[in-house]
């Protein structure tokens, strides 16, 4: 199955989520993702197959320790490493029902060399130019966390990126989405889903009320990273059984309660980069 | 000229100097001394860069590092119009990658055999897309022939000389011990300056492959103007003081 992860490094990251596939059964996972803390995870909990990505970052911390230890322990040989931009491509490319979109980047890299299924295509028209068929990246399944959605699957994103989320939702068969909170669309104005409605309910299959389910990743204006619990992740990468113990052997419930109560997750101040 | 100044000081107002010729681009610098150097330059060098406040939104003048003031807003920059700028050409970035060779290419993204590698770093980002897009100048703290390697980068994350179709735009290179170009004879790397805190023979044994000599000269030492604005607006807690081991 194939699961690809909404946000980008360690902001808005449906981590409830996240931690939920931690608890299953599922396993052999390709995943997707803009990486943070979702891929570390879900790298030390060994559900990760294989994994299409750019980077994988915390943000205020540059490298995830739990997805450097699955490299370097050749838990994770199988990755298809590419640009950012083209993991934009791919996703863009499965939301418009293409087989490829152009592009020049990956060209002379190590990207193409690494990743031979990406192909080239000649241009039709009369410069002839040679360009990577970046090719559709389709998802079985998205995850996404917003700020607020109804039970119809009508969303608001607050944050100041949406990032590339809309994509997500476009290139997966369905969607599943964690909300900070469930409203009456009632409440909702023209301005407010002019900006902050990123994708249309049709493409949302279910709706998770989670107040708090990014965290420890940022979202925006409701709470920021949590730095210092991510410090605390990023120590348990080697001694991974008394994170688990505290954070992923427990409903979600008790999560909250073990990181402080969904009133501290609320209260951590906006990430300044 | 001001009387004491360290490294990281050279480097800032060297670093600053690469977008004064730019126009009205995004200038996008990547970690503490690219970014402190984006800030110097729209104060001094260029008023018109477009810079951003490091999460969605482009700020009209760069606000002081760790002091937590609300800095101006006069434009929205997500990620996603970040790639339609830098597509477009529009950009100059400053970027630290962990190697770079001979040929200009940067390796952000593993150091070892591919499969397992001995290190992982964080992953090629957008640096395959920046190489052909945009100019890319280069900012390195700790000169030395783990990171001007021998021989090729352990995972080519950005195009370099040696490719057939394209060609990199890279512009300066500026280290804790000099500052170089890749303008040498068939784009081998030049060196331009060296720091007054260095020597030629201090570079040749930190460098792992053959470069040109340019110049000699001593690199050009911050003025107080330089120093005053770098002091007092944009890194108040001398947070630059850590980057550079001095």
């Amino acid at each position: 199955m194939t699961i690809g992860i909404g946000g980008w490094g360690a902001r808005r990251k449906p981590m409830s989520l996240v931690r939920e596939i931690c608890r299953s059964n599922l396993k052999d996972l390709t995943l997707v993702s803009y990486g943070g803390p979702d891929i570390g995870l879900l790298s030390s909990c060994k559900k990760i197959r294989k994994l299409i990505f750019g980077f994988v970052s915390l943000d205020l911390i540059p490298l995830d320790s739990h997805f450097r230890n699955a490299r370097q322990s050749g838990e994770l040989p199988d990755v298809e490493e590419i640009d950012e931009g083209m993991l934009q491509w791919g996703l863009r490319a499965a939301g418009m029902n293409l087989p490829f979109l152009p592009t020049r980047v990956g060209i002379g890299t190590d990207v193409l060399k690494n990743n031979p299924h990406i192909k080239f295509v000649e241009s039709p028209y009369d410069d002839k130019e040679k360009l990577v068929a970046m090719p559709a990246i389709k998802l079985d399944v998205a995850l996404l966390h917003v700020n607020e959605s109804d039970e119809k699957g009508n969303t608001l994103i607050f944050g100041p990126d949406p990032f590339f989320d809309d994509l997500f939702a476009r290139a997966a068969s369905k969607t599943f989405v964690s909300t900070e909170k469930l409203v009456d669309s009632t409440s909702f104005d023209k301005e407010k889903v002019a900006n902050y409605n990123r994708f249309e309910r049709n493409l949302v299959s279910g709706i998770i009320p989670d107040e708090g389910g990014a965290h420890p990743t940022a979202c925006n204006p409701s709470y920021g990273i949590d730095l210092d619990h991510l410090k605390e992740y990023s120590k348990s990468a080697k001694t991974f059984d008394e994170y688990q113990e505290k954070y992923l052997f427990v409903d979600e419930a008790t999560y909250k309660k073990n990181v402080g109560g969904i009133k501290s997750i609320t209260s951590i101040p906006l990430t300044k980069f | 000229m001001a009387d004491q100044f360290t490294i990281s000081e050279i480097c800032i107002c060297e670093a600053a100097k690469v977008w004064k010729d730019d126009g009205e681009i995004l200038a996008t610098g990547i970690g503490l001394l690219p970014r402190i150097a984006v800030g110097l330059a729209k104060k001094l060098h260029n008023p018109d860069l477009m810079m951003t406040d490091g999460e969605a939104f482009l700020i009209d003048q760069p606000h002081p590092l760790g002091v937590g003031a609300e800095p101006c807003v006069d434009g929205y920059m997500t990620y996603s119009r970040v790639f339609d700028v830098l597509w477009s050409g529009a950009r100059h970035a400053m970027v630290t990658p962990t190697q770079i060779d001979k040929y200009a290419h940067l390796n952000i993204s593993s150091i070892g055999n591919y499969a397992q590698p001995k290190v992982q770093l964080l992953g090629v980002r957008g640096f395959p897309g920046n190489s052909i897009s945009h100019r890319n100048s280069i900012f390195i703290p700790n000169h030395s022939k783990k990171i001007f390697v021998e021989g090729s980068v352990d995972m080519v994350s950005s195009v370099g000389f040696d490719a057939d179709d394209v060609e990199p735009l890279i512009g300066k290179v500026i280290t804790n011990l000099g500052i170089f170009d890749y303008q040498g004879n068939k784009n081998t790397l030049r060196l331009l300056s060296i720091h007054s805190t260095s020597s030629l023979e201090e570079i040749r044994d930190n460098t792992g492959f053959d470069f040109e000599i340019f110049s000699t000269d001593e690199t050009t030492n911050p003025t107080k103007d330089e120093l005053d604005i770098i002091r007092n607006e944009l890194d108040p807690n001398n947070l630059r003081s850590s980057v550079i081991g001095e």
